[in-house]
């Protein structure tokens, strides 16, 4: 048994989980579990800062993808962009929120699997276009939609990109994290095809649509019910 | 290369630096002084980023979370159109408006996938390691001038919408950044080995079901705390799938390495730590619960889960 594995950095994982079920703000936590786990890992104040900085600049590349876009969805936002897509919507009869946010599920996960991944995404797709869809496609049915209804064809959009972006691209060899499954299995003395990885991960693929579309579809139902109680 | 990625920190370091000074002269903002500060912090890394000592940056991270965890970064105003001025703009520029929107996601797939290796003067157009956030970031420019044009809008205005949104987000732009951070400090500190370490030493193997299940379930937990599938698949899979998956049951290693990452992917749908996909939503879509997505998440989740532990107890020797 191995007997120098330092798990006081655990600590930092309890902080996390404390915070959350605190409710306290989550930068707060993230800040308390940064400290927690560099002084449980024996750096002092000057180190920890070094090592928090430097990888702050390291990762500044990750905030890009989501601000870039803002300038020019806002913009189209402020000329009507969601007002456009609900009415485009509103003309198509046979539109339900279930079978629009189905048809981009498809759409997502296809293109994802042949290594389009930027195709959707929630600032330049869901923001702008799918959600305000979704919401137009019950509105046209129900004119008095809820608030909590709206919310949560909104929640279910965004749910739907991720698990769309999620499972289907890994069925595409040249992502990365193929690549990165490859290296790591080499690291350890074991040769496999990057084609296998790809393959072994449609059956997942094709069970994460067949789960998240019967959710969908409930969706429609759910929304068509909670409208009928609301109703006299 | 020609383009590169700085071009683009420099980019969003102005815009930030202009959101700071509109923040400073907006008087409907309440805490407009505290607000300012943060985005011009923030404006500060990309700015300044490559000539800032680390030192310095962890302080610039570290005042930024203080001043947002105590409800300093508030709301101005933006001089919003009312909804009858923007069905009638809607109405009168119709399919139009879409132009400036699918142009950030067709220029980002050309770019990634057939400029990918075009040279001027044996120089790379793109940057070879970023061209996918190179190729968003000119989508994301020529949309910009695209809906301009189109709307005969200014460039000014462009930046008090982009700024109006930035704003609704508020903290939640920093948090992935911030979580990005702490998982790299958790790499750096050694949590894989003690999680692996508390997985491995505590229940028994012996069972092919209950290591199949330990190790999804282990890729599932571990990203949940990390927030990031592709920091749990090393560990989890040096700590189980290699050793007693392969190891033990011989397993064939791209149908551990395939499901164990979806699993992880599971992991990632239900946690607060994958900011990115999570919380970030949540804000850009004006929920009230930040945590909605995550929520309603679970249920896709949890049922996939299960059905990646029976996938792999089946498939494991084929």
């Amino acid at each position: 048994m191995n007997h120098t594995v330092n798990l006081w950095p655990l600590l930092g994982v309890a902080v996390i989980i404390l915070g959350f079920a605190l409710r306290a703000h989550p930068v707060l936590v993230v800040i308390a579990a940064c400290a927690v786990t560099g002084f449980a890992a024996a750096m002092d104040v000057g180190h920890l800062l070094a090592v928090l900085g430097a990888a702050f600049i390291k990762t500044r590349n990750l905030p890009l993808i989501l601000l870039l876009p803002l300038a020019a969805i806002g913009l189209l936002e402020r000329y009507g962009l969601k007002e456009h897509a609900q009415a485009s919507i509103a003309r198509i009869k046979s539109a339900t929120t279930g079978r629009l946010l189905i048809v981009y599920l498809a759409i997502r996960e296809i293109t994802a699997a042949f290594g389009l991944t930027s195709i959707g995404g929630h600032p330049n797709m869901v923001r702008p276009l799918i959600a305000p869809m979704a919401e137009g496609a019950a509105e046209n049915r129900y004119p008095a939609l809820t608030d909590a209804l709206r919310h949560r064809i909104r929640a279910m959009s965004a749910a739907t990109d991720n698990v769309g972006l999620f499972f289907g691209e890994d069925v595409f060899v040249a992502f990365g994290a193929i690549v990165l499954m490859q290296t790591i299995l080499r690291g350890e003395g074991i040769e496999v095809d990057p084609l296998h990885i790809a393959m072994w991960g449609i059956p997942t693929a094709v069970t994460a649509f067949i789960i998240h579309s019967w959710r969908l579809h409930r969706l429609d139902a759910h929304i068509a019910r909670a409208m009928m109680k609301g109703q006299p | 290369m020609i383009l590169r990625l700085d071009f683009f920190y420099l980019v969003l370091g102005a815009m930030l630096l202009m959101i700071a000074v509109m923040a400073l002269r907006d008087p409907h903002n309440p805490k407009r002084y505290s607000s300012a500060l943060f985005w011009a912090l923030y404006a500060v890394v990309y700015l300044a980023g490559d000539w800032l000592s680390p030192v310095a940056a962890g302080a610039v991270m570290v005042v930024m979370a203080l001043i947002a965890g105590f409800g300093g970064v508030t709301l101005g105003r933006y001089g919003e159109r009312s909804p009858e001025q923007r069905r009638d703009s809607a109405q009168r520029l119709g399919h139009k408006l879409l132009i400036p929107a699918l142009i950030i996601p067709i220029t980002t797939m050309i770019g990634s996938t057939l400029l990918k290796d075009v040279k001027f003067d044996g120089l790379f157009l793109l940057d070879p390691k970023n061209t996918t956030l190179v190729s968003l970031g000119c989508g994301s420019l020529f949309a910009v001038a695209t809906a301009c044009w189109l709307t005969r809008a200014t460039p000014l205005q462009a930046m008090r919408e982009s700024r109006r949104l930035v704003d609704h987000l508020g903290w939640a732009v920093v948090l992935p950044h911030m979580l990005a951070v702490l998982g790299l400090l958790f790499t750096e500190a050694g949590m894989g080995k003690a999680v692996a370490h508390v997985v491995t030493s505590y229940i028994n193997m012996d069972v092919k079901l209950v290591a199949v299940a330990v190790y999804c379930i282990g890729m599932a937990l571990f990203t949940i705390i990390m927030g990031n599938g592709f920091a749990a698949f090393p560990v989890i899979a040096g700590g189980v799938g290699i050793p007693v998956l392969v190891g033990v049951y011989h397993a064939n290693p791209a149908v551990m390495a395939a499901i164990g990452m979806f699993s992880a992917y599971c992991g990632t749908l239900m946690t607060p730590m994958a900011a990115n996909f999570n919380i970030v939503p949540a804000a850009l879509l004006e929920l009230p619960d930040k945590n909605a997505v995550v929520k309603i998440q679970v249920a896709t989740a949890l049922p996939l889960l299960l059905a990646n532990i029976a996938l792999l107890y089946f498939l494991l020797n084929m």
